[in-house]
């Protein structure tokens, strides 16, 4: 069952700062993506990886094309009103980025707990899955009340990464979310992943890594340029990400 | 121009006035009321004047609590000492009134006395001590203990118009605040009274809600007098002299002191005490400390003062040296008249 | 569910001529009218409000967010002629048209206003806890326990220290006398709240701890918020939706992150560029 039809998606910025220049950031990108997927999207730095997820996210307003949402309702995300993407988000549609994105002097349980908050878990119950999510991603213990800011990158990135899992969302948006974690972090993340793949989760991923990416993806798809150059699964994917 | 001779008064603006010989107060006095008044009008004030001050009372009693400014005259006293009250009764008062004056709860009182005779001298109306017996009774300080009936009318002297000045200065704000029955501020001031003494701790001027609208300031009297006030059978106004506004509970109004649903309104304790001259304990006690009368002595330390506690109300206090139980209602033909703190019933008193 | 829709509100200052609104503006490039003198501070602005949502506005001083906030905060100046229509879920009516009881009964439970500056919003020489108690008694509460348990109850939301509740508010640090703020704006349990400037007068180091004060609040009673700052990290940590403003008019409006990630208009742009 198909997830997220993505039609024709294309981006491009005005920059008036800069003379007006028009820079084409996505150029008629189409795939589909099936319910439980594992999608990872590769390419060269540029390519329109993370332009992509942002356009699937709706942090970027999509210039053409059509971003199929199957949920309960049929929503098309690169044309819907602020408040359907509003509402995906708080509930079907998690994202995480490279960078953690906090106020400062939230202690970590917090700053996981919060997406559960938001959509009305009490707080202690949402503390407890965010002790549970930390602890998983091998965050120790005595950092869970500490402050995120005075992290290592890798921590950093754990914690940003079990906030994004806590809401248990349907479709799950990766950018990097691995690229400071040493090899063994990285290895717990993964399975961290996986588990909620398990659970039905459809992941859309950028990885940095092609190790990660072998190790999780089912299909692979190919930017470059920002358009695409293929849709592999994960046994034709020899690890080259342009031509 | 009259020579000064054993004046030690530093009024020397005699020019234009009636030169008085002032070998005492008494002699000047005396000489006023036979030369002096010539040329004044009935009740000292002029008839305009009297109107006037009697249309503002018209509509403070028309809107009972909210203060109505009035033209308040230069008067022979200082302001402060009664010139707000002393128009509204002369503006009230004609030839067949009997009029009560009080100060502190005593008739005796040097300002009390004066305000007294000048009413005497000027609106020929006969004075009197008894409160029974007056028509109009003005006040500062005191609602009279003996209760008083819808054919009295009671003038209270107020100092400071405002409640709400306790908590913002601004007039012009809390004008606005009476307009719009915005009292949050004294609400506030309430609850930091009982934070700081766990209880509301206002000692006068406690401020009054009247028919459920306005905010008012019931003047100086202790908190023993404002439930009198409620639903009474007599009419009140209240004036200020400095200030120029006159407000009025009349008969028959609500009158409703601030207070918390658990922290409730509580007038003045006399625990275990009674006056020392008539032995009263359901009466609003002073204390009062005297020289012991014999001796003359050393009296630099306490111990030769003693201090008793006595009526405040001296009129009453003279009638229950004569009778003990007399009741607050003894004048009225019925019993069970509820007239603030502890009045005892009439029948069960009898 | 909507629970505040504005439409083509406008405050100005002065006499107005027909060419006002035609003579500023963004595309003007002023505020002020060249052929009357009038000041159009805010004009043709249209937004709403989720229940819940937290809308951001932001935009140089001038721009006019402060005169839009104050319009749909029921703040009246007196010298400004404001214009349009606000409808709001609990009241029958435009906002702008309401007398002064209407207006002093919805400031008292339905919409709370945070002043930029802390004198216009506290009495100093109240306590702490008078000030935030001034919000319930004006409200109609009349116990005392109860007006004390929830001046308790929201000093120990807003992290303000329960032991300094009977001090005068004279007496607090600013980002004390700011949680202050917040705790007497979220004291009825009102459905919006209006933050003009909120980190203003605060240190960097306390900025933060307030504004996360705020959000976890905001959060968990779901209070609606129109949180104003010239600030775009501010707006950053605390909008879901933001309007940008520039001479007096909206020219850009969308979620939070999309604004700031993806500029549309050209002076967002600028705004976005220039912050470090």
């Amino acid at each position: 069952m198909t997830v997220l039809s993505v039609e024709g998606l294309s981006k491009t910025f005005d920059v008036h700062v800069l003379d007006d220049t028009q820079v084409v950031g996505l150029d008629g990108v189409s795939f589909n993506v099936r319910e439980g997927e594992f999608l990872a999207v590769v390419g060269e730095s540029g390519s329109g990886k993370s332009s992509l997820l942002k356009c699937l996210y709706r942090t970027y307003d999509p210039t053409d094309g059509r971003v199929v949402y199957h949920g309960d309702d049929e929503v098309d995300l690169a044309t819907c009103d602020d408040r359907t993407v509003m509402a995906l988000r708080g509930t079907a549609i998690g994202y995480t980025s490279q960078f953690l994105n906090e106020i400062p002097r939230v202690p970590a349980v917090d700053v996981v707990a919060r997406p559960l908050v938001e959509q009305g878990t009490p707080a202690e119950t949402a503390r407890g899955r965010a002790r549970e999510l930390l602890q998983a991603l091998s965050v120790p213990a005595e950092l869970w009340d500490a402050y995120p800011a005075t992290f290592s990158g890798g921590e950093r990135q754990r914690v940003n990464l079990a906030q994004a899992l806590a809401p248990d969302p349907d479709l799950l948006l990766l950018d990097e979310p691995t690229s400071a974690l040493d090899p063994e972090t990285r290895r717990e993340a993964i399975d961290l992943l996986e588990t909620a793949l398990g659970q039905g989760t459809t992941v859309i991923g950028v990885f940095h890594d092609t190790d990660v990416v072998a190790a999780v993806a089912d299909r692979v798809v190919v930017l470059d340029e920002g358009r695409i150059q293929a849709v592999l699964p994960i046994e034709e994917f020899d690890g080259e990400v342009v031509r | 121009m009259a020579k000064e001779t054993t004046s030690q008064h530093r009024d020397e603006s005699t020019g234009g006035g009636t030169p008085v010989p002032t070998d005492s107060v008494d002699a000047a006095l005396s000489a006023v009321e036979t030369d002096g008044l010539s040329g004044y009008n009935y009740a000292y004030l002029d008839e305009h004047t009297k109107r006037e001050v009697r249309r503002s009372m018209l509509k403070a009693v028309a809107i009972p609590g909210h203060q109505v400014p009035y033209a308040s005259r230069p008067m022979p006293l200082a302001r402060g000492w009664g010139t707000g009250g002393i128009q509204a009764s002369l503006s009230l008062l004609g030839p067949a009134d009997t009029l009560k004056v009080i100060d502190q709860g005593a008739d005796e009182s040097v300002n009390a006395a004066n305000i007294r005779r000048l009413a005497e001298n000027t609106a020929e109306v006969a004075t009197t001590t008894d409160t029974t017996k007056a028509d109009l009774i003005q006040s500062r300080h005191r609602i009279p203990e003996e209760v008083l009936t819808d054919d009295q009318r009671l003038v209270l002297q107020v100092p400071i118009t405002d409640a709400l000045r306790k908590v913002d200065p601004s007039d012009a704000a809390n004008r606005r605040r009476h307009a719009h029955k915005n009292y949050g501020k004294m609400w506030v001031h309430l609850y930091e009274n009982v934070v700081e003494y766990g209880e509301i701790n206002i000692a006068s001027r406690y401020p009054t809600m009247v028919a459920n609208r306005y905010l008012m300031d019931p003047s100086p009297i202790p908190r023993w007098d404002v439930p009198k006030l409620d639903d009474a059978n007599h009419l009140t106004i209240l004036a200020a002299g400095r200030e120029a506004r006159i407000y009025a509970v009349p008969p028959h109004t609500s009158v409703e002191p601030l207070a918390f649903e658990d922290r409730s309104f509580t007038v003045e304790r006399f625990p275990e005490q009674a006056c020392h001259a008539c032995g009263s304990t359901d009466t609003y006690l002073v204390e009062v400390s005297e020289e012991p009368g014999t001796t003359a002595g050393d009296d630099d330390t306490a111990a030769s003062f003693e201090t008793r506690y006595a009526c405040n109300d001296s009129s009453f206090c003279a009638k229950r040296r004569e009778n003990p139980n007399l009741p607050k209602d003894h004048h009225l033909d019925r019993s069970g008249v509820d007239w603030g703190p502890a009045t005892p019933d009439g029948g069960e008193n009898a | 569910m909507t629970l505040l829709e504005a439409s083509a509100v406008e405050t100005i200052y002065g006499p107005g001529c027909p060419d006002c609104l035609d003579a500023t503006g963004d595309r003007a490039g002023t505020n002020q009218c060249p052929r009357c003198g009038t000041v159009v501070a805010c004009a043709e602005a249209d937004l709403d409000v989720a229940e819940g949502e937290v809308l951001g506005i932001v935009g140089e001083s001038g721009s006019g967010k402060s005169s839009l906030a104050e319009a749909l905060a029921l703040e009246r100046d007196p010298e400004a002629t404001v214009n349009g229509e606000v409808s709001y879920a609990g009241h029958d009516g435009n906002l702008l048209e309401v007398d002064y009881q209407t207006r002093h009964d919805l400031r008292s439970r339905d919409i709370s206003l945070v002043h930029q500056h802390i004198r216009d919003g506290l009495d100093l020489e109240f306590t702490g806890g008078g000030n935030v108690a001034e919000k319930l008694l004006s409200a109609g509460w009349r116990s005392y326990e109860d007006v004390r348990m929830r001046v308790r109850e929201l000093f120990e939301e807003t992290e303000i220290p329960v032991a300094r509740m009977d001090d005068p508010a004279r007496t607090y640090s600013g980002g004390m006398q700011r949680r202050v703020q917040i705790a007497r704006a979220l004291a009825t349990d009102p459905d919006l709240i209006v933050l003009d400037e909120p980190t203003t007068g605060l240190d960097v180091s306390v900025q933060a701890r307030v504004l996360d004060t705020f959000r976890r609040v905001q959060r968990e009673e779901g209070v609606a918020a129109i949180v104003v700052s010239h600030d775009l990290g501010v707006v950053r940590l605390l909008a879901d939706r933001t309007l940008v403003m520039r001479h007096g008019r909206i020219v850009e409006s969308g979620l939070t992150d999309r604004v700031m990630e993806d500029p549309h208009h050209e002076y967002t742009q600028t705004l976005i560029n220039s912050v470090i």
